[in-house]
């Protein structure tokens, strides 16, 4: 028996491991988010002179799992008049389609060697040709969820979230879509590994190598409907509480609403690995290569960060926060120690290091945003994508083909 | 049975199963529901014979862009089940001729290639020849071998959505 499985093992090793990786994807992506919402939590009440969460462990850190679990049993009703079939699909595939598209973004430039296998970190192997085009296949079905929902639920308000929803996502997919095609024509290829070996291509240019001062319009561009694909604020109108009660998940309780609002996060994180993979260099320090003492960098912010955990706890108002604080803490700073010892692990972890901070700046951005900018108008919305978004990018396509062909004309030579 | 094969197999039943299920089903969100269950199969076959940039683009397209328009369309409308006028029960019959038609057309064609069709399944050879499917290969031909007819197409939808734009304008009184 067991020798059989080790057989089908072996002769399935890449689907095992897919497999493996799928799943741990999946808890990563899944954990981020419900930190995410703690995340949101607190910045915006910092923001607004408030405390946030902070009564569920220690700085609120276990509001999430409070919140998962109060999600997961409360009723779920489903409410009369519903197209059944549809009311239920709906969810899933707002949650599906955005898990997938995490499935494509290359975490690291290296594999790691493990039983003689090369594993990358991402579940797609780095050289599927068309990871660009294969993400925004998947935004544009990710448009359904949230219309069928607000159809299906057989109500005014949900109606009215999803019309405007679909409105929203026709219009500011165009402009998302043309606002990329300078950084592919810079990069001569949909692959997203490539396109972020593009913008390495002087190492000792650092940061100023990076598709973002080129495409500076371009990212604008990208940048702003790609948050109103994700229906967030300022362009969160099919939610829009104040007019429609709660939009097009209104008629949605329990872990069907917790659906629509994991996929919301998790297509936030998908948008920021974009921003990162396309303008913002991906994996790449922003130091030139020869300043290797920039490794070091993770373990200069690890080590600190984790003695103010420990200094930190030990102070708390309560015995389970100051038992707990400090052993996170503890493993933090250790975490860190151990890459100033194991050169072959810090050198590993840079990839990754730098493409989850510059991650983390957008998800902060986001949250930044959602704490300070009011709520677009209606007709707003659709003056600025159809008649700024979408013809800047239209002039950034023009502008950046036009500049690669003097330069393959005249300087190449 | 080749893997590829059977993922062909499953797909094409689910283009099937989606397209019949586009015109017996009683309401229009159900059927633009079916017909993106057919654009998505078909994706999928055309990424099975290699085309990575047409499976993509037809997911864009007709999955995304347009079948989203439809749908909206559908909401706003706010059409309902179907009724059923005396012409449209004649397109029962009618259909059917048609049906016949076209399958004994798609018969007579697999009759005649089988012989093609076999061979490329014995070699597991499912991908199309190289060049034409790549992007690089379509661009080339949009952009070197066709550059007119697609320029003149290109031109073809611009007066189109000029057209709709004046159409869509309200009266100026």
């Amino acid at each position: 028996m067991i020798s059989f499985f080790s057989n089908l093992l072996s002769a399935n090793a890449e689907l095992a491991i897919t497999i493996v990786k799928i799943g741990l994807l999946l808890f990563i992506v899944l954990t981020v988010n419900a930190y995410l919402t703690w995340f949101e939590r607190k910045v915006v009440a910092h923001m607004q002179s408030r405390w946030g969460p902070h009564r569920t462990g220690p700085h609120g850190l276990l509001q999430p799992l409070a919140d998962g679990v109060k999600f997961l049993f409360k009723e779920d009703p489903t409410p009369a008049g519903v197209d059944k079939f549809v009311y239920y699909l709906a969810p899933l595939m707002a949650l599906a389609l955005a898990l997938t598209a995490i499935a494509l973004i290359p975490f690291g430039p290296d594999p790691i060697r493990l039983f003689g296998h090369d594993i990358y970190l991402g579940i797609a192997p780095p050289d599927v040709n068309i990871g660009i085009l294969a993400l925004f296949a998947i935004t544009a079905m990710s448009v359904y969820g949230v219309a069928l929902a607000g159809w299906s639920s057989n109500s005014k308000y949900p109606l009215l979230g999803g019309l405007r929803s679909s409105a929203q996502m026709i219009s500011y997919e165009l402009a998302m879509t043309m606002s990329v095609v300078g950084v592919l024509l810079m990069a001569g290829s949909f692959n997203l590994k490539k396109i972020i070996e593009a913008q390495a291509h002087h190492p000792e240019w650092g940061i100023a190598g990076w598709n973002i001062w080129p495409q500076l319009l371009g990212f604008f561009c990208f940048f702003v409907s790609a948050i109103a694909e994700t229906n967030r604020v300022p362009f969160d109108l099919p939610e829009a509480e104040s007019e429609l009660v709660a939009g097009f998940h209104t008629e949605y309780a329990s872990f069907k609403f917790a659906m629509f609002f994991i996929a919301e996060y998790t297509s936030m994180i998908t948008v920021s690995c974009l921003c990162t993979i396309m303008f913002f260099g991906g994996w790449l320090s922003p130091f030139p290569a020869s300043w290797t003492f920039a490794h070091y960098l993770p373990s200069a912010i690890l080590i600190p960060f984790g003695l103010w955990v420990i200094w930190d706890g030990l102070r708390y108002e309560t015995i389970f926060g100051r038992i707990i604080l400090p052993g996170i803490g503890t493993a933090i700073a250790g975490l860190g120690a151990i890459l100033v010892f194991l050169p072959g692990v810090n050198l590993f972890i840079q990839g990754p290091f730098w493409l989850l901070s510059k991650i983390l700046v957008f998800l902060f951005i986001y949250v930044w945003m959602r704490g300070t900018l009011p709520r677009f108008r209606y007709d707003q919305l659709m003056a600025f994508g159809w008649k700024l978004l979408l013809p800047l990018s239209i002039v950034n396509v023009i502008a950046t083909s036009f500049i690669i062909l003097a330069k393959m004309t005249w300087w190449a030579k | 049975m080749t893997a590829p094969l059977i993922v062909f197999f499953v797909l094409a039943a689910l283009a099937v199963i989606g397209a019949v299920s586009l015109i017996f089903q009683k309401h229009p969100i159900h059927s633009a529901l079916s017909l993106i269950v057919v654009m998505i199969a078909l994706a999928g076959l055309y990424l099975l014979l290699g085309a990575e940039f047409v499976a993509a683009v037809q997911i864009i397209v007709y999955g995304g862009a347009i079948m989203v328009l439809f749908v909206f369309v559908i909401m706003l409308l706010n059409a309902g089940v179907e009724e059923h006028t005396s012409i449209s029960k004649m397109a029962g019959p009618a259909g059917l001729l048609l049906v016949i038609a076209l399958a004994g057309l798609v018969a007579a064609t697999i009759v005649r290639s089988t012989d093609s069709i076999l061979g490329t399944m014995q070699t597991g050879e499912m991908s199309s020849p190289s060049g034409v499917s790549k992007t690089l290969g379509i661009s080339n031909m949009i952009f070197k071998d066709f550059v007119y007819p697609f320029e003149l197409t290109s031109f073809l939808i611009l007066v189109a959505v000029l057209g709709a734009t004046v159409l869509a304008q309200r009266e100026k009184s």
